[in-house]
């Protein structure tokens, strides 16, 4: 085989390997999430977060608008502050917006859904959120069940 | 008794003395690198035996990899009604383990035993001593092009049979058991991260194919120069070199992912 040919078809190798690289990182990846994070960030205070995680979806009315991009404990007031990076193009949310740690579906992940509220002002930058409801414990609900039942009897 | 521990006192002393041979004959090579890297067309030659040559076993497994893979994830998945949770699965195994090793056994097999019969060949046919003669340098000559073309051909390959496989998985998912496209990709997206799962998976790839072509060429270089020899040599290439990636991946995904 001459020179030519290989030295062809290496290029062609190397040319679909880096083709390979570039669509895993770009269509299988969250490398297009990375870059689109530079949002600003609102802090929410809840009492249980159940199974939420950093990177976790921000949504309102099921539309993704963020993400979570860290979660801390306070340790004095008892309470789990969550930051959340929202996109800049969402930046009208009124300040006594809801925020509340919902499920996708019955056993799927948890994500924050926000609820705007009806104040003129808008959330900005490191705001904090006041208005939160915690997450739904499948086992609490369960347990409160099962007592009110044996109550009643 | 004694004779047994003997025994063992004597394999373990030859093993640790193989292993000193293997990292000095290592060293030896990479000192000639920058004479290398000036002729690019050795590197080249050996991209095409190494890399093109292994690409369509690469293909091919990668795609049924990828199919099965979201086939079993389907029938476990949909009892728990989740089967749109086909592409995390199918894409984070393949990124995080089975990309990586099976192409580098798969590399052991096609490219290392070639490469540990070619340059045994050139041992026992006195060639490697003939280049002595004319004071060209076998380790500049013959060595570090075959190592340095492995050490680029693996990542390659590696993204060449993620990409594949996840192609294969979609086909079965979406045309085969009927999960929406959107949701395939999308959930691939947001559950795949870039650096702890791709670049983790790649890091591995470059770590396998420099050991697997540093067992092929040692191995070569090291054969006893007789037709019986050489076979020994080829078959302890794709032995050690699989086992190497088998235990290497453990000791790399602890370290990766241990403390997640």
């Amino acid at each position: 085989m001459n020179t030519k040919v290989i030295e062809t078809t290496v290029g062609l190798f190397v040319v679909f390997g880096f083709a390979a690289f570039f669509m895993l990182a770009m269509n299988v990846s969250n490398l297009i999430t990375y870059e689109s994070s530079e949002g600003y960030q609102v802090h929410a205070r809840f009492d249980n977060i159940g199974g939420l995680k950093v990177r976790s979806p921000v949504a309102v009315g099921g539309v993704r608008i963020g993400k979570v991009a860290a979660i801390a404990y306070d340790n004095e007031a008892y309470e789990a502050v969550v930051t959340l990076e929202i996109e800049p193009k969402y930046n009208k949310f009124p300040t006594d917006t809801s925020a509340g740690i919902l499920t996708a579906g019955l056993l799927g992940e948890q994500y924050v859904g926000l609820e705007p509220g009806a104040e003129e002002e808008y959330l900005k930058s490191g705001d904090e959120i006041t208005v939160t409801q915690s997450a739904i414990v499948l086992e609490e609900i369960i347990g409160q069940f099962l007592y009110s039942k044996a109550d009643e009897k | 008794m004694i004779k047994n521990i003997q025994l063992l006192g004597q394999k373990l002393i030859a093993t640790v003395a193989r292993l000193g041979q293997a990292s000095v004959f290592l060293y030896h090579i990479l000192l000639t690198m920058p004479g290398v890297l000036i002729r690019p067309k050795l590197i080249i030659k050996q991209l095409y035996s190494t890399g093109v040559q292994t690409l369509i076993i690469i293909l091919v497994a990668g795609t049924f990899v990828g199919m099965v893979l979201a086939l079993q994830a389907y029938y476990v998945l949909v009892d728990f009604g989740a089967e749109d949770s086909i592409s995390q699965m199918v894409v984070l195994s393949l990124m995080r383990e089975l990309g990586p090793v099976i192409t580098g056994l798969l590399f052991a097999g096609r490219a290392g035993s070639a490469l540990t019969a070619e340059i045994g060949l050139m041992k026992s046919t006195e060639q490697l001593s003939g280049m002595e003669m004319m004071a060209i340098d076998p380790m500049q000559r013959v060595m570090a092009p075959r190592i340095l073309a492995g050490f680029l051909a693996m990542p390659l390959l590696t993204a060449i049979f993620m990409a594949v496989g996840v192609l294969g998985g979609y086909l079965v998912a979406v045309h085969g058991v009927g999960i929406y496209e959107g949701v395939y990709w999308s959930l691939a997206q947001t559950k795949v991260d870039f650096y702890t799962d791709l670049m983790n998976g790649m890091i591995k790839s470059v770590v396998f194919g420099l050991v697997i072509v540093w067992i092929a060429v040692f191995e070569g270089h090291d054969s006893v120069p007789t037709s019986e020899g050489l076979g020994q040599a080829t078959t302890r290439t794709v032995v050690h070199g699989s086992l190497a990636v088998l235990g290497l991946d453990f000791l790399l995904t602890a370290l990766m992912f241990g403390d997640i």
